[in-house]
């Protein structure tokens, strides 16, 4: 009797709030199909000029997609006796890749601490200088790793170490803001607790904010070195050391070293494989023992 | 009394191991990071690196970054002198015009002014004089195609002479002469020609004179002309860089949405609660591995085989790698969703296309957008890896620049616009993920 009284009394304002709504309705429909008919064009358009700019093109090429492939593969089939001695021989290569990654992590990872702590609120040693290390840590995130591996090259000369300063570079400025994003919620009552014993700035980051955090660090840690394999191998490619450069050698050289391309892809493969799964494994064992 | 001893006892025992373990811990992690550094420190070699490191190289690439030359070149055979911005022909001062520190009295007659005393006379018959102030004049001359010069044992080290050859570098600029020219280089600080070349008409022209002053070029209006001339430069190629840099971005947009476009449906193919055949989704799953583990670097070589250097190439590696990724990232969120809203949206009689699209899409929409925006900046800067691999954009343009390595004032000009270009996708990324779904940053290291 309420709701009929109600309706009954005022018929206007409900029909008032329905045709607003259907309104509103309409208008976020008519938003929703634009901006796909945007994107849709963008998309489109994009791939057109990408086309175009190409030497060969998309339409002209992507049945011979699958040509190389089939060629490394039957090259390698037809040499398959040689292929484990290929894999011994590379497997240098491919160890020095995973080097320059870890190292690189690790390198990367003590800087985006010592970054991290430094452009946290609450823990900064200089509360002032916190935008001044936030930019640092943005530009450092802003540069590609094949930027400064060329640069270094040039002045270093080829080999790993070009490979190594130019990914821990980039990684330290990444891990620095998901650390700084961590330690952020970190509690203080630790740190506060080292101040008053008289502890100084980095016993009370060591002892007070470290243990709070360093799941969550070494988790972050153990994705970035999972990308940093990926990036010491490209870089390989462009000058630096390990399985990308011997990739490049080998593919330079055509047909008939396709066996060695062969041996190359399948350790790189399984190598990414590998430290994929394994890190995933701890990373959820970390996350989860919190 | 015993009783509390009893149970204290291993309670202690307990903790005292704790202790000890942890004790342990603390010293034993830096000792196995600081025995994992030396390692790397002894396979890389850090001390033969130390030894070849080009400390040359690294003053040249710091230097010439921020300065520029001007040559002024002798021609000893054929006789005549030329003025040209960092030796190039884009930059060569026209005939009968010469920089201000020149003065060309005759034909084979010029003094160069290197200022703070230092000046070098070019003399008729392949003759030079150089005076340099607290040494005194350097007399030098080509006779029948060697260098004879008053020089006396022994020599500075900054001079390096021999019969074919002699240079001569100080801090106010350089000397050289060979058999075919004699070359003087004047350093400067800046980008030279930056906005126009030296065939521009609007050379030399402020900016308010080009946007305020009389018509410079009788046949153009100023400012349509002096953007022509500024897109055109021939030496710094504005046009090209800004093509390079669209090429990359491009790269990294395709790349990035042609790949969230395609996992979506794996993804719903992959999760558990979706898809409820065993086989579909272990094919799935088994697909995202393998295009992620095979890594962008291959798809690129295998890629650049069937289409060619150039961007499509490189929007295609990042597409097919991401593939893999945004799948795995999209089936755990739909494994996560709430099955309460697809209840509710079910229990008005929807039928399945609507319960995804009211019950599922509105829950993942966020996650996923948040994930793809993400990507879109980590892609920029994979493009100009994998443009520099493919020839495309301007990780090309980069690699090529430092390849010549002579125009280290391009290399820094390039690095300026890769990290700009990179900081602008990062922020951008940032303020749609805000506009379209408020706040959250997602976890992802890429």
């Amino acid at each position: 009797m309420t709701g009929s009284a109600l309706t009954g009394s005022n018929p206007t304002r409900s029909d008032h709030i329905s045709a607003t709504y259907v309104v509103q309705v309409r208008r976020r429909r008519m938003y929703g199909g634009l901006t796909l008919a945007l994107f849709t064009l963008l998309m489109v358009s994009g791939f057109v000029v990408a086309d175009g700019r190409n030497a060969g093109g998309f339409w002209a090429g992507w049945h011979q997609m699958l040509d190389f492939p089939a060629d490394v593969l039957s090259e390698a089939w037809e040499k398959r006796a040689n292929l484990p001695a290929l894999l011994v021989k590379f497997f240098p290569a491919l160890v020095e890749t995973i080097n320059i990654a870890a190292a690189s992590t690790l390198i990367g990872a003590m800087a985006g601490l010592v970054l991290a702590l430094l452009s946290t609120r609450g823990l900064a040693k200089w509360p002032a200088l916190i935008p001044v290390f936030r930019r640092i840590m943005d530009v450092m995130r802003a540069v590609p790793e094949i930027v400064i591996a060329l640069v270094l090259i040039f002045i270093l000369g080829g080999g790993p170490v070009p490979a190594m300063i130019a990914i821990a570079f980039h990684t330290a400025g990444a891990l620095g803001k998901l650390y700084s994003e961590v330690a952020e919620n970190a509690d203080l009552k630790p740190v506060e607790g080292l101040g008053s014993t008289g502890a100084r700035w980095i016993q009370r980051m060591w002892l007070g904010v470290l243990p709070q955090v360093a799941p969550n660090f070494l988790s972050y840690s153990l994705l970035r070195f999972e990308i940093n394999i990926r990036a010491s191998a490209i870089l390989g490619f462009v000058g630096a050391g390990g399985i990308g450069s011997e990739l490049r050698h080998a593919m330079s050289w055509g047909p008939g070293r396709f066996d060695e391309a062969a041996a190359i892809f399948v350790l790189l493969f399984g190598a990414i494989v590998f430290f994929d799964q394994l890190s995933s494994r701890y990373r959820n064992k970390m996350i989860e023992g919190q | 009394m015993s009783d509390a001893t009893v149970t204290l006892a291993p309670a202690k025992r307990s903790v005292s191991a704790l202790f000890r373990r942890k004790r342990q811990m603390a010293f034993a992690v830096p000792a196995i990071v600081l025995a994992y550094l030396l390692y790397i420190a002894v396979t890389f070699d850090f001390a033969g690196i130390a030894k070849r490191a080009s400390l040359e190289n690294a003053g040249i690439l710091a230097s010439d970054s921020w300065s520029y030359k001007v040559h002024v070149t002798r021609d000893n055979r054929r006789g005549g002198t030329s003025y040209a911005i960092e030796g190039e022909r884009k930059g060569t001062y026209a005939d009968g015009t010469h920089p201000a520190w020149v003065d060309p009295r005759g034909a084979e007659d010029v003094v160069i002014d290197l200022e703070d005393g230092y000046i070098v006379h070019f003399l008729p018959d392949n003759a030079a004089l150089f005076y340099i102030p607290d040494y005194g004049r350097i007399e030098a001359q080509l006779v029948d195609g060697s260098i004879k010069t008053n020089l006396q044992a022994p020599l500075p080290d900054w001079i390096n002479l021999s019969d074919q050859r002699m240079t001569v570098t100080t801090e106010a600029g350089r000397m050289t002469m060979t058999r075919s020219r004699t070359e003087v280089y004047r350093y400067f600080a800046g980008w030279e020609l930056f906005w126009f070349t030296l065939d521009s008409p609007y050379h030399g022209h402020s900016f308010a004179q080009i946007l305020f002053g009389d018509r410079i070029d009788p046949d153009r209006g100023n400012i349509s002309g002096a953007l022509s001339d500024f897109w055109n430069n021939g030496m710094w190629r504005h046009k090209d860089v800004a093509w390079a840099i669209g090429e990359t971005i491009l790269m990294a947009f395709l790349g990035t949405f042609g790949a969230a476009i395609i996992a979506l449906p794996l993804a719903f193919m992959a999760a558990r609660n979706f898809s409820p055949v065993w086989l579909v989704r272990g094919a799935a799953r088994r697909l995202f591995d393998f295009v992620r583990g095979v890594d962008a670097l291959i798809w690129t070589v295998v890629l650049a085989r069937a289409f060619g250097p150039g961007p499509l190439t490189g929007a295609l590696a990042i597409l097919i790698t991401d593939t893999g990724t945004f799948g795995k990232i999209f089936s755990e969120a739909l494994e996560n969703v709430d099955e309460k809203q697809i209840e509710g949206v079910s229990s008005t009689g929807a039928k399945p296309m609507q319960r995804y699209r009211f019950g599922v899409i509105p829950q993942v929409v966020p996650v996923l957008l948040a994930q793809v925006l993400y990507f879109l900046e980590s892609n920029t800067r994979s493009a100009t890896v994998i443009g520099a691999i493919t020839g495309g954009g301007i990780g090309l343009m980069l690699t090529q620049a430092i390849q010549t390595q002579k125009d280290w004032e391009e290399v820094a000009y390039y690095i300026v616009l890769i990290v700009g270009v990179v900081m602008l996708m990062d922020w951008f990324s940032g303020w749609l993920r805000a506009r379209l779904i408020g706040g959250k940053d997602p976890r992802a290291g890429a």
